[in-house]
C-alpha cells in the first residue's frame, strides 16, 4: 500500500550513502529525461524531478539539492529555496510510514486532533517527529481537500477517510 | 430545488475513468463540435453562455478568454488550476478522479478557443496523488485514440497536457503564484499587471481556468449557450458543485442549478445539523469567505447574492459549525492556516497572520487581553488590501466577520477566560502545535 517502500523498486538506495554520490536508478533517470522533455525550459523541471528524488531516496538530502542542480543547470541556492518553500519535500528523513493528518476546520470539528493526540501518545512520539525505529513519522497538515469525508489521515499518498480512533488503530495494525 | 446530475453526470458509472465508457455517453463529440467552429465562434459560445469561472473570483470565462491577444510574439498557453487547497473544497477532486476525461475534453477546447499550443499543464496539488495518477491514466488513452498529440482529427490542431504536481502550497491556487510555480519557481506572486492573459507563464500570453469551469465547457459546446443558461439566473448561469462540509449529518458535493437556497441545502439535502444541536455560523465560501449567522442564510448561493449579504461564494465550499463548536477556536484553526500558507512575500500579510493566530490563541488559552477584540479588528484593517494577492484579503474575512458577529463570545471568553459553557473542546491546549 506505500508507494515510498518495500514496493519501491528503489528500495535499498532509500537513504542515500553519505560516502557515495547521489545518482538516479536507471529507471528514474528514465523518468527524469522523460519529465525534462514536458517542459520548455529546464527550471521548470525542477518540482517534478524534486518529486522524483523523494519517491527514489525518500527524502530530499543536501547531496540531493546538489544533485539536482547539477542537472538542472541551478544554483544550489534556488535548489534549496524551492525545496523549503513546499510543504511536501522532506528536508529529514521520513519514517517508513509519513502519517498526516488534517486538523483543518472540517476535520477539527470532526475530532481530527484525537486522533492526532491518539497517535502522539500511543506512538510515543513528538508532533514532526520519527519514531525511533524509523516506522512511523506523526505530522499534522492543511486541509487535504477532503473536508467532505472528514477527519482524513494521508499515510504516504494514499488518502484515509472518514476516519477515528478505532480506524486508525485498525489502520495502524496494518502498517507494519 | 432538486439535486441534478450533469457535470457529475458520469461518476456513478462502474468504471467512470476508462475513455470507452466515457465515448458510450457521448463524450469527446464536443471537440470534434468545437474543431470545426473557429476559435472566434467557441469563445462567443462561452461568453453567450454567461459561465462565470468556477475557481473563486466569479470572472467571466469567455471574456477571460477574450483578453488573450492575437498573434502575441510568444506561445500562448492553457494552464489548469487543478490546486484545490481551499479549506472547505472538494468539489474538483471529484471530477478528476472520477471523469478525468470531461476535463481533458474540456482543456483540448478551451486551448483551440484561445489558440494555445502545444502543451497545457493540469496543476494539480501534490497531495491529489491519486487524482494525479488518473489523469496520466486518462491522458494515455486519449493519446491512444488521437484526441491529443499532432493534427488533432485532422483539424491541424496540436495539443498536449501534461500533469504538474504541486509540493504543498495554498498560493500556488493563486493564478500568478500557480505561473510561478509551473515555470519551477517559489510559488509566490506576481505584481499585476500586466496580467497573466497578457504576460504569465514563460513569457506568454496565458489563460490560468479552474477544473470545474473546464469541465463546464464541452456541455457547453454539446448544448449550446440557451441551454447552460436555463440553469441558475441572469448573470449567475450554469450547474454547479457546492461542497458541504463541518458538523452537517451528509457532508459531500452536491450538483445544484446555480443559486440553491443555503438553508434548504444545510437541512433539506445534508440531512440538517449533526447530533440535533444548534446552528452556530456558516462559512460560504471556503475559508476565506466572511462568517454568516444562522439568520443570514436564507439566501441563493449564487456569486451576486452572497455578496449582497457581506460574504463571497468562492469556491462554493461551505463549512456549518454547529453551537459545540468556540467560534474563537474556529477561527483560530483557520488563521492557523493563513500564517502557515502566507507566502512570506509582502510584509503585511507575512506578519499580520502569524499575529491574528497568536492573539486569537491567547483568547482561547484564557489569556486574552480586553481590548484584544478591537486589536484584532485594527490589525486585519492593517492587512486588507495592502499585499500583492488576495491571501491576506482571504485571512481577515473569518476574523472580521467573526469578532464583529460574535463579539459577545469573544467578550465572553477574554472576561471568563473560558469558552462558552456550552461548547466542546475539539482539541488540547497543552499539545504543542509544530512550527509553520
Amino acid at each position: 500500500m506505500a508507494d515510498l517502500h518495500p514496493d519501491n523498486p528503489y528500495a535499498p538506495d532509500r537513504f542515500p550513502d553519505r560516502n557515495k554520490p547521489v545518482v538516479f536508478p536507471p529507471e528514474a533517470k528514465k523518468k527524469f529525461d522523460y519529465i525534462l522533455t514536458r517542459y520548455p525550459t529546464k527550471e521548470a523541471s525542477l518540482l517534478p524531478t524534486l518529486h522524483l528524488v523523494q519517491e527514489v531516496w525518500g527524502w530530499i538530502s543536501p547531496e540531493a539539492v546538489l544533485y539536482v542542480g547539477e542537472l538542472l543547470d541551478l544554483s544550489p541556492a534556488t535548489v534549496f529555496g524551492v525545496v523549503s518553500f513546499y510543504n511536501m519535500y522532506n528536508q529529514k528523513p521520513v519514517g517508513k510510514y509519513h502519517l498526516q493528518v488534517c486538523t483543518n476546520l472540517s476535520c477539527m470539528v470532526r475530532r481530527a486532533y484525537d486522533i492526532y493526540d491518539h497517535l502522539c501518545d500511543k506512538l510515543d512520539v513528538q508532533p514532526g517527529a520519527t519514531t525511533k525505529d524509523g516506522q512511523y513519522t506523526v505530522v499534522e497538515v492543511e486541509c487535504l481537500g477532503s473536508c467532505g469525508t472528514a477527519p482524513v489521515v494521508q499515510v504516504n499518498n494514499e488518502y484515509h477517510e472518514n476516519m477515528d480512533v478505532t480506524k486508525m488503530d485498525a489502520l495502524l495494525a496494518e502498517l507494519k | 430545488m432538486d439535486q441534478i446530475k450533469v457535470l457529475l453526470a458520469n461518476i456513478d458509472k462502474p468504471n467512470s475513468t476508462s475513455i470507452d465508457v466515457y465515448l458510450d455517453g457521448g463524450g469527446y463529440k464536443a471537440v470534434e463540435k468545437a474543431l470545426k467552429m473557429t476559435r472566434d465562434e467557441v469563445t462567443q459560445l462561452v461568453k453567450d453562455s454567461e459561465m462565470r469561472g468556477r475557481g473563486g473570483a466569479g470572472f467571466p470565462t469567455g471574456m477571460k478568454w477574450s483578453f488573450v491577444p492575437k498573434n502575441a510574439p510568444k506561445p500562448t498557453w492553457l494552464l489548469c488550476n487543478a490546486d484545490e487547497s481551499e479549506p472547505g473544497t472538494f468539489k474538483d477532486r471529484v471530477i478528476m478522479e472520477k471523469d478525468p476525461h470531461l476535463l481533458i475534453e474540456g482543456m483540448i477546447i478551451s486551448a483551440y478557443a484561445i489558440g494555445s499550443n502545444p502543451m497545457a499543464y493540469i496543476y494539480i496539488r501534490g497531495e491529489f496523488y491519486y487524482g494525479a495518477t488518473v489523469l496520466d491514466k486518462a491522458l494515455d488513452e486519449a493519446r491512444a485514440k488521437g484526441y491529443l498529440g499532432k493534427n488533432i482529427l485532422g483539424s491541424g490542431f496540436d495539443f498536449d497536457i501534461t500533469v504538474a504536481r504541486g509540493a504543498g502550497a495554498y498560493i500556488c491556487g493563486e493564478e500568478t503564484g500557480l505561473i510561478e510555480s509551473v515555470e519551477g519557481h517559489r510559488g509566490q506572486p506576481r505584481v499585476k499587471p500586466p496580467f497573466p492573459a497578457v504576460i504569465g507563464v514563460f513569457g506568454g500570453p496565458t489563460v490560468v481556468n479552474n477544473v470545474e469551469t473546464l469541465a463546464c465547457v464541452p456541455l457547453i459546446i454539446n448544448n449550446g449557450a440557451e441551454w447552460f443558461k436555463s440553469f441558475g439566473t441572469p448573470k449567475n448561469t450554469g450547474p454547479k458543485l457546492y461542497c458541504v462540509s463541518g458538523s452537517v449529518r451528509k457532508p459531500g458535493v452536491y450538483e445544484f442549478p446555480m443559486g440553491i437556497n443555503l438553508k434548504e441545502l444545510i437541512y433539506d439535502h445534508c440531512g440538517g445539523i449533526l447530533g440535533d444541536r444548534k446552528l452556530k455560523a456558516v462559512i460560504p465560501g471556503g475559508a476565506s469567505a466572511p462568517m454568516l449567522k444562522p439568520d443570514e442564510i436564507d439566501l441563493p448561493l449564487n456569486f451576486d447574492a452572497v455578496q449582497k449579504a457581506g460574504s463571497m461564494l468562492g469556491s462554493a465550499g461551505i463549512i456549518v459549525l454547529d453551537d459545540s463548536v468556540c467560534i474563537v477556536d474556529a477561527v483560530w484553526r483557520l488563521a492557523k492556516f493563513f500564517a502557515h500558507e502566507s507566502c512570506g512575500q509582502c510584509t503585511p500579510c507575512r506578519e499580520g497572520t502569524n499575529w491574528l493566530e497568536s492573539v486569537l490563541d491567547r483568547i482561547e488559552r484564557g489569556e486574552g487581553r480586553p481590548q484584544d477584540a478591537d486589536l484584532l479588528l485594527s490589525m486585519s484593517d492593517n492587512i486588507g488590501g495592502k499585499s500583492l494577492c488576495a491571501l491576506g484579503d482571504a485571512a481577515i474575512g473569518p476574523v472580521i466577520s467573526s469578532v464583529k458577529k460574535f463579539r459577545d463570545e469573544f467578550m465572553y471568553h477574554i472576561e471568563h477566560k473560558a469558552c462558552l459553557p456550552e461548547t466542546v473542546r475539539y482539541r488540547r491546549l497543552d499539545r504543542a502545535v509544530a512550527a509553520h
